[in-house]
């Protein structure tokens, strides 16, 4: 075990866990900041999905030791109060099915549009391509960014 | 408006038990959900609570697993208890079956079961809030009407709020009839709703099973046999080792490690050094299909439909064509993988998770650990997805033996690859159907040999084009397998649909038709002269038909690169038809458009509804397009994402526009229906565009030149 200093949601937290130990499963079970979700463990689906220095990455593969102080977002940080455009956009776009894999859609979308403010379908599809809906609600989501983008995207 | 009895089950039972103890009835379901029932709460029956401060709650007692029904249902309730919808807050049941009924996730079945009881339950709610509006004021009932959660007194225009009249509506006796709105009424039911869960999943508060915490609990991963083997030694000093580590059990052929955190229960339990040996023989896709090549070569003795005599006209036909088209297996794969938090100790058991039957859940925990179902309690979490996986009680029964076992609180969660491995799959098939054409260049026979294992009913003989074929046979082989088969989203029909509407394809294509017109044909033969008995309505069929080829400009090929295939499908109560729009270039399947026409009767949410289509065409599209599942000597081959490959944005269709069939019938499922059709239609549209016929999923099989 070792002791890491984290900065998460704008908060110096500090964890004492193995230095392999996933930054997803120090999320969830030492922070209890659940809404970052597993899905598959290796970077292929993208329900795990938070910002490090504003980037998306797949936080089953970051271990936590590779975090150091760079600044950790996750779904509970990315608005105070649940008002992001694409939080906004995805009630308004009626999005989630079953849900599980919306938190790292829209982290992924979120980081996509503080770098891309009006993507087109294209560079939509591109940039969520990591990230699976088995509920398939596809459609929706490239609707829901398309939306936020309207609104001014950028948080 | 119509009158109407109250159902015995749905709230007879529930007001009988107000006479003595309505509220304690209650009381357990508000003890569950949050400890507090403050006395004057006006608690009609299982499904309403309406506080003093005017908050209507009201409950959804099925499992929400991204079908819908959790704003569905409350829904048909606020319709006839007249609420502004805005005001209602939902609130997930735990299992109660004295309360509700069927609370299950499957079947397509949670509108359809429904639509009747959580209506009444409403209207029984709004007249007894009427008649304490009426009391209060000293009036005729008749001289009061509901709206918008007030009591109105027409003559006078004096109101009450619903939260005002709870106190006094709770003293009244429930009423044994109930008159329903007339649905021109209906301000609520047919309105596009949004999900009454997505502020929490947006801002990541909404809890799912693999979230639950408690007070001492552990986290477990297990070890479990592949099928076919079974342990035959144990060294879990590695495991032991583990910082984090508590503890390790053994239940039958599975080794639990119990750990603080899920990372120390996973690298524990992939620190276990495990033999194992045969214990039945370890089954291949190979063996599977060796055996299913000689099983649709054979006559059943038992044929599920035998019209006329379908060898005989084989035998002497003009022209005979024969296909034959596999299936694989199928994981379900939904996003949350298996998971579930048991509490098992003196005697009593706590459950709690992601369950598409609490019901079954509940039995089962309590026959596998010798107690009393009374002593079971089941709690339903969100579900990320179910498909029909969590149908099953494997992954509960084994959480609660688990607990039992280490006397202690635990949440046992499977990582992506115990999921693969330790399904309850969409099982593999082989279908052979040959089709006799007569002299008169009429389809004169239809016989079915189908053979798919652990599934002695993987036929729907009853379907489309039964009854339009004079000769018509459906014989279905059984392979007994080792590997766990379980219903999978529209079981049996995901892959019925795709052989009957592909061979319909190629009949018409040999016999010179356009694939619509010919089927518009049968199901004229169907309606002039039927042979045997249907399961489906002709008109409704031959209804979407008609509408999703108008939708899909149908008759129009190859303009702009993009071809068109037709399917349509009935199954779950709902008639699908379909067109697809797609490209096949540079060996590239693209799906660009599906237009879909419905008869689901009528629609409760036409939101969530068309999310449920659209669901269920993008899932149908991706598996018929990549999804496969094979097993090596009982081990699933694909065990994560990046071998199984699950559709992506990039390979869903940009648009699906949908269209109703305006109804006033009951609603009809609407999860599983649209599923299947699409599947054809997408081959069929490939078979246009290169003039190959896709006969064995998934299409990534092929090469296209
Ligand atoms: S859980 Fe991290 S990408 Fe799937
Ligand atoms: S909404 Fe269920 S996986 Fe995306």
């Amino acid at each position: 075990m070792a002791k890491y200093s984290l900065f998460i949601n704008g908060k110096e937290r500090s964890v004492d866990v193995a230095a392999d130990t996933p930054l997803l499963w120090v999320l969830r079970d030492e922070l209890n900041l659940v809404g970052t979700k597993y899905g598959c463990g290796v970077a292929q689906c993208g329900s795990c999905t938070v910002h490090l220095n504003d980037v998306a990455v797949r936080s089953c593969a970051v271990p936590v030791s590779a975090v150091g102080t760079k600044k950790v977002t996750t779904i509970e940080g990315l608005s105070e109060a649940g008002d992001h455009p694409l939080q906004l956009a995805w009630d308004e776009a009626d999005v989630p099915q079953c849900g599980y894999c919306q938190a790292g859609q829209i982290m992924t979308a979120a980081a996509l549009l503080k770098r891309n403010p009006k993507p087109s379908d294209k560079e939509i599809e591109t940039a969520m391509t990591g990230n699976i809906c088995r509920c398939g609600t596809y459609i929706r989501i490239r609707k829901a960014i398309h939306l936020a983008a309207q609104k001014g995207g950028k948080s | 408006m119509s009158t109407t009895f109250v159902s015995r089950r749905s709230f007879l039972k529930v007001s009988a038990l107000a006479g003595g103890g309505f509220m304690l009835g209650f009381h357990a379901i508000g003890k569950a959900m949050d400890n507090t029932l403050a006395e004057d709460v006006f608690v009609p029956n299982a499904f309403i609570k309406i506080d003093a401060t005017g908050i209507v709650t009201l409950m959804a007692p099925n499992p929400e697993v991204g079908q819908g029904v959790k704003t569905a249902l409350p829904m048909l309730v606020a319709e006839e208890l007249n609420v502004n919808w805005n005001t209602v807050v939902v609130e997930q049941a735990p299992l109660n079956t004295k309360l509700y009924e069927r609370q299950v996730a499957g079947g397509s079945g949670s509108i359809r079961s429904s639509w009747e009881s959580f209506r009444k339950a409403g209207a029984a709610a709004r007249q007894l809030l009427t008649e304490a509006a009426a009391k209060t004021w000293n009036v005729n009932v008749a001289d009061c009407y509901s709206e918008n959660s007030f009591i109105i007194h027409k003559p006078s225009g004096k109101k009450l709020g619903y939260g005002e009249l709870a106190s006094k509506a709770a003293t009244l006796t429930p009423p044994v009839e109930v008159t329903l709105k007339d649905p021109k009424e209906y301000t609520i039911i047919g309105q596009r709703i949004r999900n009454v869960d997505t502020k929490s999943i947006v801002t990541g508060k909404a809890l799912y099973g693999i979230d639950t915490k408690r007070e001492g609990m552990l986290y477990a991963m297990v070890a479990r046999p592949v099928f076919g083997k079974k342990l035959k030694s144990v060294d879990d000093s590695g495991a032991r080792a583990v910082q984090g580590v508590k503890n390790v059990v053994r239940w039958e052929n599975r080794i639990a490690v119990l750990a603080t955190s899920t990372w120390a229960a996973k690298k524990g339990r992939d620190a276990l050094k495990l033999e194992w040996e045969d214990d039945t023989k370890p089954e291949s896709t190979r063996d599977h299909q060796e055996a299913f090549k000689k099983l649709i070569q054979q006559k059943h003795d038992a044929p599920k439909r035998n019209d006329g005599d379908a060898e005989k006209a084989i035998t002497g036909a003009t022209k005979v064509l024969e296909s034959t088209f596999e299936a694989p297996f199928l994981p379900h794969a939904s996003m949350e993988p298996m998971n579930f938090f048991a509490d098992v100790r003196d005697g009593k058991a706590i459950l709690f998770g992601p369950t598409q039957t609490p019901a079954r859940t509940r039995t089962e925990v309590a026959k596998v650990l010798k107690i009393a179902e009374e002593n079971v309690e089941v709690g339903m979490s969100r579900q990320g997805g179910g498909f029909g996986r969590r149908l099953q009680a494997d992954y509960s029964v084994e959480a609660a033996m688990i607990s039992s076992l280490a006397q202690a609180p635990v949440n046992v969660i499977w990582t992506r690859e115990d999921d693969m491995e330790g399904g309850f799959y969409r099982p593999t098939g082989m279908y052979r159907y040959r089709a006799a054409i007569n002299e008169k260049n009429e389809l004169d026979a239809w016989y079915l040999i189908a053979a798919a294992g652990n599934q002695p009913n993987a036929t729907r003989e009853n379907s489309f084009p039964a009854g339009a074929v004079p000769n018509f046979r459906v014989d279905s082989h059984n392979l007994e397998s080792n590997i766990s088969i379980g219903p999978w989203r529209a079981p049996n029909h995901n892959f019925i649909a795709f052989t009957e509407e592909t061979f319909i394809d190629e009949i018409a294509t040999a016999l010179k038709k356009d694939p619509v017109a010919f089927r518009l044909e049968l199901l004229d033969r169907a309606k002039n002269n039927k042979f045997g008995t249907v399961a489906y309505d002709i008109e409704k069929y031959r209804g979407v038909i008609k509408l999703a080829a108008e939708m899909g400009n149908w008759g129009e090929q190859g303009k702009n690169g993009i071809y068109k295939g037709f399917g349509a499908h009935f199954s779950f109560g709902a008639y699908v038809a379909q067109v697809a729009d797609v490209s096949v270039s540079g060996g590239k399947v693209r799906v660009h458009k599906v237009y879909c026409a419905v008869d689901c009767g009528r629609v409760i949410n036409p939101s969530g509804a068309e999310n449920q289509i659209e669901g269920g065409i993008i899932d149908g599209i991706g598996h018929a397009l990549f999804g496969e599942l094979t097993f090596e000597k009982g081990v699933a081959q694909q065990k994560n994402f990046n071998s199984y490959r699950l559709i992506r944005m990039p390979d869903a269709p940009l648009e699906i526009e949908t269209r109703f069939i305006q109804s006033d019938a009951s609603p009809q499922g609407l999860g599983e229906p649209c599923l299947p059709p699409v599947i054809p239609a997408v081959t069929n549209a490939i078979f246009a565009a290169t003039g190959q016929r896709v006969k064995r999923l998934p299409v990534s099989l092929m090469t296209f030149l």
